[in-house]
């Protein structure tokens, strides 16, 4: 029998990794929404509160981090509940390949989805609402670090709500106090270089962050649908 | 004796029935002289006057809010790892509970803040942290109802608080990390910067605080144990 077929934490990453991939490569549509909900909730800001330009590049990365966590967290139901719905997911459960690999794949895939393309827009709407341009790089930073973390405690909340009653409100109430943390360094990053002082000490903390929730969230989701499927 | 003895709900339904009464006389003593010490023999501050007095629900809820959600994630990381039913039962029953007093600590510090901050509220970084803690309180309430099996609501929400419980050393160290609105805590192992009359005052406080949740999580565990065994037969006898 050849090592695959027994299998391995990277062989079930990869292929869970790809496998939502290839899903949401093939059904643009979702990930398309998530994008177009995060340019929209920007740009609503500036008509509600006022277009003064100061004010604008005062406010613009902590609404910068509103919105992404905001369309982080909306794409959180789709993580697991339709595999959970079709029963595919007990299927990967009695795979060869050990649980935490393909969840982190899953994680993965779900950040390379939502995370990554918020970040990338980032430094375009943080145009729109006028900050410097180091205070921008900062921004995207923060954001690179930051969305990760995002996705990891939502996985963790999206597969503790699996079949439960109230599924979108109730996964608000657990996901957006967890995320607080992410959002006040985030923010405090972008606004500390805004403001002349250095971002490091924040941006270390998500660092730190990322680096503890990578190491213990796969684990807890691992457990969580272990329960779900009980 | 064996001491899982009581792990069972039917012999833990009756000691929790004897103990709670206890516990909460325990708690109406304590209450009464922490009053008395509060009100009658501890001076005025020199500097705030007599409202400084919210301190002694104030100090002692907070401190309350803290320690509940730990024992809370003790009980639900003990039936979790051991699959325990009484335990996840002790959880649900001390959350309202926790909820509370996080709740009384917000509301007593809001109406503290007016008077000798100048505003009901800061976003500070330790009142922020436990309003934090409050919407964690909510999340596990109602993420252990959310089920119609209860053990599956049990087991969710003891993993919920296990990962909430990051947020704790958050609360208790943000006065430290962050030089923030809100005082640093004025009571250390090794002394006090108070005088002892209020000393006093606030740890009876404390303690009668710690002796009503216990009573309160007794009575409550006692309903729970009766809904989840209402069709066993030593129910029915009773």
């Amino acid at each position: 029998m050849s090592a695959a077929a027994l299998g391995s934490y990277p062989g079930g990453f990869a292929w869970a990794f790809s496998r939502d991939f290839r899903i949401a490569w093939r059904n643009p549509g979702e990930t398309v929404l998530v994008i177009a909900f995060f340019v929209l909730v920007a740009s609503l800001f500036p008509l509600g509160v006022g277009a003064e330009s100061r004010l604008l590049e005062r406010i613009g990365p902590g609404v910068i981090w509103v919105c992404a966590l905001l369309a982080a967290f909306l794409s959180l139901p789709q993580m697991f509940a339709t595999d959970y719905a079709d029963g595919s997911l007990e299927q990967m459960t009695l795979s060869a390949h050990p649980m935490i690999g393909w969840v982190s794949g899953k994680i993965a895939a779900h950040w390379i989805m939502t995370g990554l393309p918020l970040t990338v827009l980032s430094p375009l709407l943080a145009l729109q609402y006028g900050l410097q341009a180091d205070t921008l790089l900062v921004l995207a930073a923060a954001l690179a670090i930051g969305t990760p973390i995002l996705s990891l405690l939502g996985a963790a909340c999206s597969a503790l709500t699996l079949g439960a009653r109230g599924g979108g409100m109730l996964l608000a109430l657990l996901a957006l106090p967890l995320f607080v943390p992410v959002l006040i360094f985030g923010a405090g990053a972008a606004e500390a270089q805004a403001s002349g002082l250095s971002p490091s000490a924040q941006l270390s903390l998500l660092g730190a962050g990322l680096i503890v929730a990578t190491m213990a969230l796969p684990a807890a989701v691992c457990v969580a649908i272990r329960i779900a499927l009980d | 004796m064996n001491l899982f003895y009581f792990s069972s709900p039917a012999t833990f339904y009756r000691l929790a029935g004897w103990m709670a009464p206890w516990f909460f006389a325990l708690a109406l003593l304590l209450g009464i002289a922490g009053m008395y010490y509060g009100f009658a023999v501890a001076p005025t501050d020199a500097v705030q006057g007599e409202v400084y007095r919210v301190i002694f629900i104030h100090v002692p809820a907070a401190w309350m809010s803290m320690f509940l959600y730990f024992v809370m994630a003790v009980y639900s990381g003990v039936s979790l790892s051991f699959n325990t039913r009484l335990g996840a039962m002790m959880a649900r029953a001390i959350a309202p509970t926790g909820a509370m007093m996080t709740f009384v600590a917000l509301w007593t510090g809001a109406f503290w803040g007016r008077p000798t901050w100048g505003t009901y509220w800061a976003w500070d970084a330790r009142m922020t942290s436990e309003l934090v803690l409050l919407f964690l309180y909510f999340g596990y309430i109602a993420l252990s109802n959310a089920f119609d099996d209860p053990r599956r609501g049990d087991r969710a929400a003891a993993l919920l608080a296990l990962i909430g419980l990051v947020n704790l050393p958050i609360i208790y160290f943000s006065v430290h990390w962050w030089n923030t609105l809100h005082q640093g805590s004025s009571v250390k192992l090794t002394g006090t910067t108070m005088h002892v009359a209020m000393l006093t005052a606030m740890l009876l406080m404390t303690f009668s605080f710690w002796m009503y949740s216990i009573a309160t999580a007794l009575t409550r565990v006692r309903s729970i144990i009766l809904e989840r065994e209402r069709r066993t037969r030593w129910v029915r006898e009773l």
